[in-house]
């Protein structure tokens, strides 16, 4: 059984590293087309942004299915999230711009889409650091609210996709309704969980609750 | 595309890349002869050179300037009439119908009036101009694109002092082009404008062709505009009417969004697009570990333009 599931997780490691290999051919095979400096800040945001909603999928899917023991899950394609915005941020930074720092200086501050990407990545980058056992034993009850934040992440990268196109919008908004599918079954579960509650209370004591809240 | 060639060859399982070349001559040659009605024996006598390999270079091109692979200005196209990524116009676009072509010129002119393609082409020599194109997407290239100026053909007409504005309008054939069969995005057919004084600049050209050859169609055959000191969207394709007008005529970006894409739309670092940046462009054709080009003031024509614009505020008048 154990053997199994190391199996699996092993498995899911060298599965979530297919996109890159894609890429590394593109890249040696000339696939990447004209622009291809566009076509890889484009594959590899892509990636950080799927496995950005995968992981926030694992919850839901975890909930429907009830199979529990899926949190490592989350935590291995969070870091996959992190791991591709690190490569399109390094891509960024070393293979287009070259790190002409004064370029990048007057491209962030003018380029909103940008800014957008940044809190994103800022976000990911601290939920990835802190991602391990240990650092969840040391931030005690304040990792979990730090860890909320992938919500705005997602909500950043969202906008960080939809404000760089001049106005084909069917992809980003393929990404849009599914972020939405998976925040609105959230949604729906606190606010049954919250229905849930305010039957099982004494209705005096559940208005100071909700005012607590 | 290889494994295509090899297809189209029946009986030989390696294709000799010279042969893949004069084949593509050959059909643009072939297509161009019935565009322009050149002699056949022309093109065949000489199929492995394009076909207006010898036009004269223009005194305004920038013969210093290194163009950009045609395999990368014909595969990256902004049409949206076929579709709205760059790579699907190159296929799409071969259903435009583009023979018989003619252009209507209009509005504040002496002498308004249709004329043949082939009529404009033969009244019209054709010169060789190396251009800068920069596109709003902050990416851009180097065409040798082959045309005329666009202030010739105009004159022909003999424009009425009336005429304050240029409005260029491409072709509506919706049954071949999906966007516009489907009413995608922008308001079709989509058209574009210059003031008088920009249109009859002798930098701005009318291009049937480009890298010595007759314009594939998915970038903007038979005859399109070329404005290198704006961004690209205002280098309409497959133009059809002309007309000069005593007012400004909306351009089909300005229409989109208006704060977006300004009717002048020069090209200028300072004044940023207002989701990003307009300091740096990637130049199509360099590689990676490559710095962007910092973007010139007008696309680097300055020197030539600067005048038309010398009372107005850029910045306002984006």
């Amino acid at each position: 059984m154990i053997m199994q599931i190391n199996n699996l997780r092993s498995l899911t490691i060298a599965v979530c590293f297919i996109p890159l290999l894609w890429v590394v051919f593109d890249i040696a095979f000339d696939n990447l087309g004209s622009n291809q400096m566009q076509a890889l800040h484009i594959r590899l945001g892509d990636w950080a942004l799927r496995f950005l909603w995968i992981t926030l999928a694992i919850t839901p899917v975890q909930t429907v299915t009830k199979w529990r023991g899926m949190t490592e899950y989350r935590q291995l394609f969070g870091l996959y999230a992190f791991f591709y915005a690190s490569l399109h941020v390094l891509v960024y930074l070393a293979v287009d711009q070259v790190f002409a720092w004064r370029i990048i200086g007057i491209d962030i501050l003018e380029s909103s889409y940008i800014w957008f990407g940044l809190i994103a990545y800022i976000i990911v980058f601290s939920l990835g650091i802190t991602s391990s056992k240990a650092s969840k034993k040391l931030l005690g009850k304040s990792w979990k609210k730090l860890h909320r934040f992938i919500y705005i992440a997602a909500g950043a990268a969202m906008i960080h996709y939809f404000w760089q196109l001049k106005g084909n919008l069917a992809e980003p908004l393929f990404y849009l309704l599914l972020i939405f599918m998976l925040l609105g079954f959230r949604a729906v579960i606190w606010f049954k969980n919250k229905q849930l509650s305010q039957m099982m209370i004494p209705k005096g004591r559940a208005s100071t609750d909700t005012e607590s809240d | 595309m290889i494994i295509k060639t090899i297809k189209n060859i029946p009986g030989s399982e390696i294709t000799d890349p010279l042969v893949f070349q004069q084949r593509r001559t050959l059909i643009k040659a072939m297509a161009a002869m019935m565009l322009t009605g050149t002699s056949i024996r022309t093109g065949w006598a000489d199929s492995s050179k394009p076909i207006w390999s010898a036009v004269p270079k223009s005194r305004l091109s920038a013969h210093e300037l290194v163009v950009t692979p045609a395999d990368a200005t014909e595969n990256y196209n902004n049409y949206y009439e076929f579709a709205f990524n760059k790579e699907d116009p190159r296929s799409l676009a071969q259903s435009l119908r583009v023979d018989p072509w003619s252009v209507e010129i209009g509005g504040e002119v002496e002498k308004p009036g249709t004329y043949q393609l082939e009529d404009i082409l033969s009244q019209h020599p054709l010169q060789e101009y190396i251009y800068r194109f920069r596109c709003v997407e902050a990416w851009s290239m180097v065409v040798p694109w082959v045309g005329f100026s666009l202030g010739d053909l105009l004159k022909t007409a003999k424009p009425l002092s009336s005429a304050k504005f240029v409005k260029l309008t491409s072709v509506h054939q919706p049954d071949s082009m999906p966007k516009q069969r489907n009413n995608g995005m922008l308001d079709w057919p989509y058209v574009e404008g210059l003031r008088i004084d920009e249109a009859m600049h002798p930098l701005t050209i009318l291009a049937a062709g480009m890298y010595g050859n007759i314009l594939p169609k998915q970038n903007g055959a038979p005859l399109r505009l070329v404005v290198p000191w704006k961004y690209g969207f205002k280098s309409i394709k497959a133009v059809v009417k002309i007309e000069l007008l005593k007012r400004p005529p909306i351009s089909s970006w300005n229409k989109f969004a208006p704060n977006e894409y300004g009717f002048y739309a020069n090209v200028n670092p300072d004044v940023p697009h207002p989701r990003w940046s307009q300091n740096s462009e990637r130049l199509l054709g360099s590689g990676f570990f490559t710095p962007r080009r910092q973007t010139e003031l007008f696309n680097g024509y300055g020197e030539q333009v600067a005048h038309l614009y010398r009372d107005m505020d850029l910045r306002h008048f984006f």
